[in-house]
């Protein structure tokens, strides 16, 4: 009677095969934790002797070799802002056409082949299109804004999928209920999508803001310089027609350019830009397990 | 229930009040709907202009190299087929970008083979095998892991893949292929896993629910069931990791080693059609020749990376359709 319940030969084996497949998945699945945390700490470790604050608040002196990063830093801070104020109204009306007012036809087909292939346009093509058209047609000059108009071209495609998701995520029956009590599209999307949403909305932004500010090769022939000298302290110091300094080009140049940096330098400003990425990734996060453990449908 | 009347579809935009019959709706200032219909239009606006910067960036690229390509020097079989890339002889400037391909290529491809199998298995396990906790979690460090900057990697291409692969491999250089690849798999794979692990979610339930009544284990499943019903998000999911390395400029500028020749082994420096452009266009000075076949690579980029998306979207179109 016993011997039904058995394990046979064919039986076993499925076990076993099972049991290694499991393994090496999670193994593959692990190799992705261990670089990241290994990478990360090792940069840290050797950054270590020059983090402070006086790092972040002061400017490059002695030909990049010495001082802080302030410059930079500043930099990124107003290519990001000035970025994001283009990309994110554009961005978020462009999901709301596509989510709220597009009808299944060719046009709409054709957009989303163009936000599709709009990703996967590379940094530098986007680098050479700012300087064709901002840059030279425009005439706007090397500057900040024909940088950050780059870089947000460059984001718009990636917010725009956020946000038709987080519409997206908005239940039909919200929309029949206001439709049903006489309200246009428009109000219905003014009053009940887009409150419902907004979270979901701004995590995709916020998580943009990270992407942005570790992006290089799109501001380097668009607006960001090896060195420029600001007062420190004052967010003021660069006018949006200024060409700025920004944390990526310049851990690119004190990495490649400058000779004789001491050792910790560059992993400093390493640091110093994956924090900022880092803070700002885990903050939109952050943000997005707490709202959707919250969500109340 | 079918008494009531429920108004499935939308009500068409920005309507007049006459055509409502409503009536308990008041009637509708004019500057309400004049609003209304402005803010309508920008949002079409707004829609489109995907569509205009996708072309815009083509036509803007395009403008800069055009006055070369009709300029009467320019030879296509000459600048994709040579390899002579020499951009600033004085008497004899050639350019050919065959080396340059070889050098995208060869990365490119290298990087592909090591992040599909880990990029795949991981957004299966991710998927199938792992529990809610896990599965968060590693959605979160891929995350992180898609949120270093280019600049970052290639920073960790030199300063700690460099030594490591000289001493490991005892290679001459440690600025090669080998390390551009490594770079761009880590780099690729949290793309595969969030597109692969997107495919394989779309298998209805029912499917793996039929593999397992029928005995099949977890693993049997996987790869008897799922993976060929998901294979069109799969195969996407590859296409848009190699898509991304075929962009990639910071990542391999730093750390392929910068030198333009055809690699005979993963152990030689190689220089790509990305970094040759970031690396060259500060030097051209506007105007030149060099400086408009810089623009013209930019295009042969644009193209390339373009074929890459479509077939990509067209795969994941596929599986929408059934």
């Amino acid at each position: 009677m016993g011997a039904v319940f058995a394990e046979t030969a064919l039986t076993r084996r499925k076990r076993l095969t099972e049991r290694l497949a499991q393994g090496i998945l999670g193994l593959m699945a692990l190799s992705l934790v261990v670089p990241l945390v290994t990478i990360v700490a090792y940069l840290f470790v050797q950054a270590w002797p020059l983090l402070s604050w006086d790092f972040l608040t002061s400017n490059p002196i002695d030909g990049m070799r010495h001082g802080g990063i302030w410059s930079a830093f500043l930099g990124t801070m107003y290519l990001v802002t000035a970025s994001l104020c283009v990309s994110a109204p554009i961005g978020v009306l462009a999901a709301v056409y596509l989510n709220e007012y597009a009808e299944d036809n060719w046009l709409t087909r054709m957009i989303n082949l163009a936000v599709v292939n709009l990703a996967g346009v590379p940094s530098i093509v986007h680098a050479l299109f700012g300087l064709g058209a901002f840059v030279l047609f425009a005439g706007i000059g090397r500057s900040i804004i024909a940088a950050s108009l780059t870089l947000a071209i460059m984001t718009l495609p990636v917010i725009i999928a956020s946000t038709k998701e987080s519409l997206a995520s908005v239940p039909r029956s919200f929309r029949e209920a206001c439709w049903n009590v006489g309200a246009t599209r428009w109000q219905t999307i003014r009053r009940i999508v887009l409150p419902n949403s907004v979270s979901g909305i701004l995590t995709g932004v916020i998580l943009q803001v990270s992407r942005t500010a570790g992006e290089t090769a799109p501001i380097m022939f668009t607006g960001a310089v090896f060195f420029k000298k600001i007062p420190e302290g004052d967010i003021f110091a660069y006018s949006l027609t200024d060409q700025c300094m920004a944390l990526s080009m310049h851990l690119y140049t004190v990495t490649t350019q400058v000779t004789n940096a001491p050792h910790a330098l560059p992993y400093a400003i390493a640091v110093a830009l994956l924090g900022t990425v880092l803070v700002v990734n885990a903050l939109s996060i952050g943000t997005r397990v707490y709202l959707r453990s919250r969500k109340k449908w | 229930m079918t008494q009531t009347t429920v108004q499935l579809n939308p009500p068409p935009a920005a309507q007049d009040d006459a055509e409502l019959v409503l009536p308990t709706r008041a009637k509708r200032r004019f500057t309400e709907v004049a609003a209304e219909r402005a803010i309508e239009g920008l949002i079409h606006l707004c829609g489109v202009s995907a569509i205009l910067f996708v072309f815009g960036i083509f036509f803007f690229v395009f403008r800069e190299g055009a006055p070369y390509v009709f300029g009467g020097d320019f030879k296509l079989g000459e600048f994709l087929f040579s390899t002579e890339w020499y951009p600033t002889s004085m008497g004899n400037p050639r350019y050919g970008v065959l080396s340059l391909i070889v050098g995208t290529f060869s990365v490119t491809a290298l990087a592909t083979l090591i992040a599909v199998p880990f990029g795949l298995g991981s957004a299966v396990f991710v998927s199938e095998f792992s529990g809610d906790k896990g599965r968060e979690t590693l959605k979160v460090v891929i995350e992180l892991l898609a949120a270093i900057p280019s600049v970052v990697w290639g920073f960790i291409g030199i300063s700690v893949m460099n030594p490591v692969i000289q001493n490991v491999f005892h290679a001459p250089v440690g600025l090669n292929v080998l390390n551009g690849a490594l770079l761009l798999a880590l780099m690729s794979v949290p793309i595969m896993v969030s597109i692969g692990e997107d495919a394989l979610k779309a298998v209805p339930d029912s499917y793996r629910e039929a593999a397992l009544a029928m005995g099949a284990t977890r693993w049997q499943m996987v790869y008897r069931v799922l993976v060929p019903a998901a294979k069109n998000g799969l195969l996407a999911a590859v296409l848009l990791g190699v898509g991304r390395a075929v962009g990639e400029t910071m990542a391999v500028l730093m750390a392929t080693g910068h030198a333009i020749n055809i690699p005979h082994s993963v152990f030689d420096p190689v220089r790509t059609l990305t970094a040759t452009i970031a690396a060259e266009l500060g030097e051209a000075s506007a105007g030149s020749p060099h400086y408009r076949v810089l623009f013209i690579i930019g295009i042969l980029l644009f193209t390339i990376t373009f074929i890459v998306n479509l077939t990509a979207d067209l795969a994941i179109r596929g599986i929408r359709k059934r």
